[in-house]
């Protein structure tokens, strides 16, 4: 039972996510996340704007139901099953972050440095989170998909595409991560 | 409403999983991009290796849906620069705001109230996409 409190091993989460997919496909349905933002959009009647969101997002509510499934999963392992000895990154990371001004995680998933109280104040953090959603919303929709959609589902179904855009990705993750978020932060 | 209980159970297992292993987690995704720990490559690794297993098994015995219906598991379709360019602009969001759009909407549902921005800002980059996409090279 301790296990369920700890961080869960690669292998077993990798397992569990491949397994969400195949259950997925055996509705007849399909793993992708992104989409739901396109859903999103309609509802909220985008499509009397632009035709690309005037489609029928009904037929989509199924991958709406399991998105709001994964926020209630979100509740209940951050409130029921954490443990103080979460996230337990490489010190050399740790010793990265704090030379950028970012916490230690100390069992938080977020560092309070961008999403604390105080962080919540500042315009630079605000816009942080606003640019990075922009260029998720937009890269994913124009990709085609996301993590899950392309480098998961696409991946496992050898989709040439997908490692296309999995490649750009990385190049993508790799240089903000090293060249840009230094000067960011 | 049991159609729907079935996709409610697979999303909260995906939401369960993401926070318990972490990748819901802006410091595994800066992690995972300083090629700091194996943790984040594991996850992707087995899960697209046992996906790949299960879809060879699907399309190997003309395997059914839950309907009787016959599994068809659609091509991407073919093209280059929308998933070089579009592929590279989610990555520089991913690791600047820390979460891909699954995590986004799991933190906020574990009460993380400041990805409401990350999500808004995801709303207005997937509203930008459809206003442009004519436009863009695909």
């Amino acid at each position: 039972m301790e296990a369920l409190y700890e961080t869960w091993p690669w292998y077993v989460s990798g397992f569990l996510i491949a397994a969400v997919m195949l259950c997925l496909i055996w509705f007849g349905k399909t793993f992708g996340m992104s989409s739901n933002l396109r859903s999103l959009c309609s509802i909220a009647g985008a499509g009397k704007l632009v035709p690309f969101f005037d489609f029928d997002w009904k037929s989509q509510r199924w991958n709406l139901v399991v998105i709001a499934g994964a926020m209630l999963g979100g509740f209940v392992a951050t409130h029921y099953l954490s443990s103080p000895t979460n996230v337990d990154l490489n010190p050399r990371t740790i010793e990265q972050l704090a030379q950028m001004g970012i916490d230690a995680p100390q069992g938080k998933l977020l560092p309070d440095a961008v999403f604390g109280a105080q962080a919540m104040t500042s315009p630079k953090m605000i816009a942080i989170l606003v640019v990075g959603g922009i260029l998720i919303g937009f890269g994913t929709r124009y990709a085609g998909g996301c993590t899950s959609g392309h480098a998961i589902t696409g991946l496992s179904n050898l989709q040439l595409p997908s490692l296309k855009a999995v490649i750009g990705f990385f190049i993508g993750g790799l240089i903000m991560a090293h060249f840009l978020l230094p000067l960011i932060f | 409403m049991l159609k729907a209980l079935k996709y409610l159970i697979v999303g909260f297992v995906f939401g369960i999983v993401l926070t318990k292993s972490e990748a819901v987690s802006w410091y595994r995704i800066y992690e995972m991009f300083q090629f700091q720990s194996f943790h984040m490559y594991g996850i992707i690794g087995v899960a697209v290796v046992v996906g790949l297993i299960g879809v060879q098994i699907i399309k190997r015995t003309n395997a059914k849906d839950i309907k009787g219906e016959p599994i068809v598991i659609a091509d991407k379709e073919p093209g280059s620069a929308r998933y070089w360019i579009g592929g590279l602009i989610f990555g520089l969001g991913w690791a600047l705001a820390g979460s891909c759009p699954g995590p986004i909407f799991i933190l906020i549902g574990a009460g993380f109230w400041p990805l409401l921005l990350t999500l808004a800002g995801a709303l207005i980059g997937t509203f930008l996409y459809g206003v442009i996409k004519d436009k863009l090279p695909h």
